[in-house]
């Protein structure tokens, strides 16, 4: 996974509370057995609709998404997360996300930083006004800011610690739990034997 | 000091803890399907990993498959090519998988407690959300991602920060045309959508403890609907009854030292939780959606809502968006809205219980003239039950199509989809912007509820149609 530390892009302001990965990117969307090509299916049902924040000009190459609270509740589909990142963003800042979306986000190197309501709704004001505003983004210091001047925003956002120290080295979770696979064995001894195993397979009713 | 079911069962998994990470937990049951698994096996094959338990895993097909004609290949091209896979990837890595056609095929969280591989106090994932709904054995269940898939395909464990402990107290009876699917999504609008967050939820009290194992899984089910983790039930007498006999369930002496530990696992009389919501059963009534997301519900017997009447400004805007989605005016009685389809299946409401009810109801009526009823086993193992009890005759006779076992009309991913603009009463658990279909609009139902609209054609319950 690529070392996330500081980013800096344009963002985009999604005044939606609630955004469930279902409207992310749709089930018909998931089919893929590949891992990259998602684009297409982001926000899928909205994009038709040429006010849609996304289809406007002064979006294009935006790499900041601005949301409201509840983004990614509902589904596990990691392809949220893909769609996400396959269309070019590197950062979602929202005052709360869906918990398997945060995880998600963490494993796949995209940084969900959870922000206050206020700053969430100064950005959005911000971009309003000037919509190709730089929002940077630093992991490092856990630091948020928009804009410059006397409208600038400035503030901290939230991210566990295990996921911040991951996505700044760049590490992937496998390698590190079977470094610990001295541990699994040790405890898969002591497993009674009346744990389920699905084989050999039995079935019935 | 005491501790909760959930702690109990989470400090049993613990292969490693340390200050300066989450902890390692370990995984006693990996439910695989074809969605949510192709990148992760694809991801094992490139750093050439293999699955480390294999005999901890099972994989069936549910959400792309067809529920007519599944003895014909796969019509979409892309369905087929994901199913495929499946197959492919099980046999390479030496995976157990029930595909369509066989007796055990079915959706992944109807098929894992059928089987008794469900066991109290175990860890069971799946890269699904409603992984929840194996909670109601007293398992901690949740659902994770493909990258984590891959995790626990190669090495049977999973790193998670420990959640907070929430206890949900439904007190008193539940009146007699109450059912679990009512219950949850009163429980989803009192508490909100994101409710749960954060936190694995312990449902007790009385009401709770008189419910069947099917109706448990359905309250387990909908725990991620309202945010949480996972929800889960104290095994007792009802679960160790629904266990016995089962295929994985364990036999001789290991029953009797399972049983033994099984009873152990209930939340201690000093444990605390950090949060406790509190339900009166009583005064519970038939409930449905109305709008976009499970928590937008009424009883039967209400209005639409206005956005007017929330205080909160993120509420009043979704009730906006939702009433404009759904096509609806604030005011209109629920019973007064018009249904084109009702879908009778799902995780939540696809076992035999959920299609003894909504037969009962539908015996001896016809559905309405301008309304299809789909019913969809939630496994061939559940179709075959019903077809014995003679269910399926029963729908069939009443006009509704009787179906084969897969997820199906619950989201919008296999041929059985809404059209734009098409309304359904469905007894699954997310009425999502499209999540039925491009353009459908969704009202969640218990089966009882969906049964009744059927034969009406309008959203009812049983009791209305006696009045008939
Ligand atoms: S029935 Fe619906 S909710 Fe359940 S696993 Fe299938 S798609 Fe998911």
């Amino acid at each position: 996974m690529e070392a996330f530390t500081r980013h800096t892009g344009t963002a985009v302001a999604l005044r939606r509370s609630n955004v469930d990965t279902d409207q992310i990117i749709p089930a018909s969307y998931l089919k893929r057995v590949t891992r990259t090509g998602f684009e297409d299916g982001l926000f899928a049902a909205w994009r038709n609709d040429p006010e849609f924040v996304l289809n406007r000009p002064e979006s294009r190459g935006a790499s900041v998404l601005v949301t409201g609270p509840d983004f990614g509740t509902g589904s596990s589909r990691e392809h949220a997360v893909w769609a996400l990142q396959d269309y070019g963003f590197r950062v979602v800042l929202s005052p709360r996300f869906g918990d398997i979306f945060r995880g998600n986000s963490g494993k796949s190197g995209l940084l969900a930083a959870q922000v206050d309501a206020k700053v969430v709704a100064a950005i959005w004001d911000l971009l309003e006004h000037e919509p190709r505003t730089p929002v940077t983004v630093d992991l490092r210091e856990r630091s948020v800011v928009a804009g410059a001047g006397p409208d600038r925003v400035a503030d901290s956002f939230d991210v566990d610690d295990y996921t911040r120290w991951r996505l700044l080295e760049g590490l992937d979770d496998i390698g590190i739990t079977l470094s610990h696979a001295e541990d699994i064995k040790v405890y898969e001894e002591t497993r009674p034997s009346w744990k389920p195993a699905t084989l050999p397979a039995r079935t019935g009713l | 000091m005491g501790l909760t079911l959930a702690e109990k069962v989470w400090d049993e998994h613990v292969v490693r803890s340390a200050d300066d990470a989450p902890d390692l937990l370990y995984v006693d049951l990996h439910l695989v399907h074809e969605v949510t698994s192709p990148q992760a096996f694809d991801g094992l094959r490139l750093s050439g990993r293999t699955v480390r338990r294999p005999d901890l895993t099972i994989a069936t097909e549910d959400h792309n498959i067809p529920t007519v004609d599944v003895d014909l290949p796969i019509a979409d091209p892309v369905s087929r090519t994901q199913v495929e896979t499946l197959r492919r990837n099980c046999e390479e890595f030496g995976v157990r998988l029930h595909p369509l056609g066989d007796a055990e095929q079915g959706i992944v969280h109807v098929v894992g407690p059928q089987l008794g591989l469900t066991q109290p106090g175990t860890t069971v994932v799946c890269g699904d959300s409603h992984t929840s709904t194996h909670g109601a054995f007293g398992a901690l269940a949740f659902g994770i991602g493909t990258s984590e898939v891959e995790h626990v395909l190669a090495t049977q464990t999973l790193m998670q920060a420990r959640p907070k402990t929430m206890a949900v107290t439904v007190s008193g009876t539940l009146p007699d045309d109450v059912t679990a699917k009512d219950l949850v999504l009163a429980l989803i609008a009192q508490v909100g959508t994101g409710g749960g967050q954060g936190y694995v939820v312990e449902y007790r009290g009385e009401a709770i403890r008189a419910l069947s194992m099917e109706a448990r899984m359905t309250i387990c089910n909908m725990s991620i609907e309202w945010g949480a983790k996972a929800g889960l039930i104290a095994p007792d007498e009802t679960t160790f009854e629904f266990l016995r006999g089962r295929p994985h369930a364990p036999t001789g002496s290991d029953w009797d030292a399972a049983v033994a530990h099984w009873r152990t696992l209930v939340t201690d009389d000093d444990a605390t939780f950090d949060r406790e919501v509190v339900v009166d059963a009583a005064a519970l009534a038939p409930f449905v959606t109305w709008g976009t997301n499970p928590g937008q519900g009424v009883p039967l017997s209400a209005s639409v809502p206005s956005p007017d009447d929330f205080d909160d400004d993120d509420r009043r805007t979704a009730a906006e968006r939702a009433l404009t989605y759904m096509d609806l005016t604030p005011g209109t009685p629920m019973r007064a809205i018009d249904v084109d389809t009702v879908f009778l299946g799902s995780c939540t409401n696809g076992r035999i219980e959920d299609l003894r009810a909504a037969a009962a109801v539908v015996s001896g009526h016809r559905v309405a003239d301008d309304t299809r009823m789909l019913v969809v086993p939630g496994s061939t193992r559940v179709r075959l039950q019903a077809e014995a009890e003679g269910l399926d005759v029963l729908f069939k006779d009443a006009g509704a199509e009787w179906r084969g076992a897969g997820c199906s009309m619950c989201l919008g991913m296999n041929p059985d989809t809404l059209s734009p603009g098409e309304r359904a009463a469905s007894t699954s658990n997310r009425n999502f912007e499209g999540r039925q279909g491009k353009g459908g609009r969704t009202h969640l139902v218990s089966p009882q509820v969906a049964a009744a609209t059927a034969v009406l054609g309008h959203l009812a319950s049983p009791a209305d149609l006696e009045e008939v």
